[in-house]
């Protein structure tokens, strides 16, 4: 399981890397806020894994619009003139930090 | 079953996670390198073009004028109307002028400064000259520079950072007024009691004021073009 993961995000990273696209500048701040929604996405996947409580369509379905949303909501809060995506920045932020302490104790308790 | 589906979208967004990582992580790091020293290098650059260009076209200027002259010269029937346009250009700053009047330097003051004080108290801005200036017309100056630039009709004295533009040239401390007029009148004009050059005596800034039998004040090196306004057809006042 870990090893799969590892090796899948080294997958990404190795294509990412090769692959000859940016960002534009304009968007670089959103693409920020979806990456770290699809991170959050992946915690919570994980961890729900080993809850035995992971659901493939709520996983995919999360990820996916999780990671639009996020984008989305920051670019409204840019034409609205409100800085939505520090709630962003914050949710996320602490729903991280909350799935990894999670994993760290079923990882404790495991081993 | 359950498992191996559940791996697989796992994997599956890992994946996409880790391509969206690589270009967030290949997207921050070069617009922060370019804005650093790609971008600084291409504005180093274009200015450093503007600035010939503008050098060029200031040559330019200076063989335009004297062909101008030459041909006004070798036309000796022009010889009235020469001298209008002699007064006339002298008038609009175009030729240099000598004659009797006053040099006035300032700089920033070297006081130490106070806790908590601003450092911009003691420094001379763009209006403590402009000021100098209007006082200098007012105490019926012919003609004046700054620091080499002559004051003309339309010479603006602005803030551009840390320095003062003055015909678009960047001027910077310590500043050398010169002004061409009656000396005892210009200096009385301007350190009149209370008035501002006296004012910024008393704050300590470094002023030293000389009367000059014979003083020479270069002529305005800028363009001189009419764009927009034209003369008015009616002889007539106009207010």
């Amino acid at each position: 399981m870990w090893l799969l993961v590892l090796f899948c995000l080294l997958l990404g990273l190795l294509i990412g890397f090769q692959m000859p696209v940016l960002f534009p500048l304009v968007f670089a701040k959103y693409m920020s806020i979806a990456v770290l929604a699809a991170l959050d996405s992946v915690f919570g996947g994980i961890r729900a894994y080993m809850e035995d409580g992971f659901d493939n369509t709520i996983f995919i379905t999360g990820f996916i619009t999780n990671t639009l949303l996020a984008g989305g909501l920051a670019y409204l809060g840019d034409q609205l003139g409100v800085e939505l995506y520090l709630a962003a920045v914050v949710v996320f932020g602490v729903r991280l930090f909350q799935n990894l302490a999670i994993i760290r104790r079923y990882l404790l308790k495991k081993y | 079953m359950r498992n191996k589906g559940a791996q697989l979208s796992i994997a599956i967004v890992c994946i996409v996670l880790g391509i969206m990582l690589a270009v967030q992580f290949k997207t921050t790091d070069r617009y922060q390198n370019s804005v650093s020293t790609t971008r600084t290098e291409e504005l180093t650059q274009a200015l450093n073009s503007v600035t010939e260009e503008r050098d060029v076209l200031a040559e330019e200027v200076i063989s335009l004028r004297e062909k101008l002259d030459n041909a006004r010269k070798t036309d000796q029937a022009m010889a009235d109307l020469q001298e209008e346009v002699e007064k006339a250009n002298l008038y609009a700053a175009l030729l240099p002028v000598e004659g009797p009047g006053i040099i006035l330097t300032i700089n920033d003051s070297n006081r130490t400064l106070q806790a908590g004080e601003n450092v911009n108290a003691d420094l001379i801005h763009d209006q403590d000259l402009l000021i100098i200036v209007n006082e200098l017309k007012a105490s019926g100056a012919e003609a004046i520079s700054v620091n080499g630039e002559r004051i003309a009709a339309m010479s603006e004295i602005r803030c551009a950072g840390t320095t003062i533009l003055v015909n678009w040239n960047k001027i910077a401390p310590p500043f050398t007024i010169k002004a061409i007029g009656n000396p005892d009148m210009l200096e009385s004009g301007i350190m009149i009691k209370n008035g501002y050059l006296n004012s910024l005596k008393l704050y300590g800034f470094p002023i030293n004021i000389s009367k000059e039998e014979h003083l020479e004040i270069p002529a305005y090196n800028g363009r001189v073009k009419f764009n927009y306004g034209a003369p008015l057809e009616k002889t007539e006042k106009v207010d």
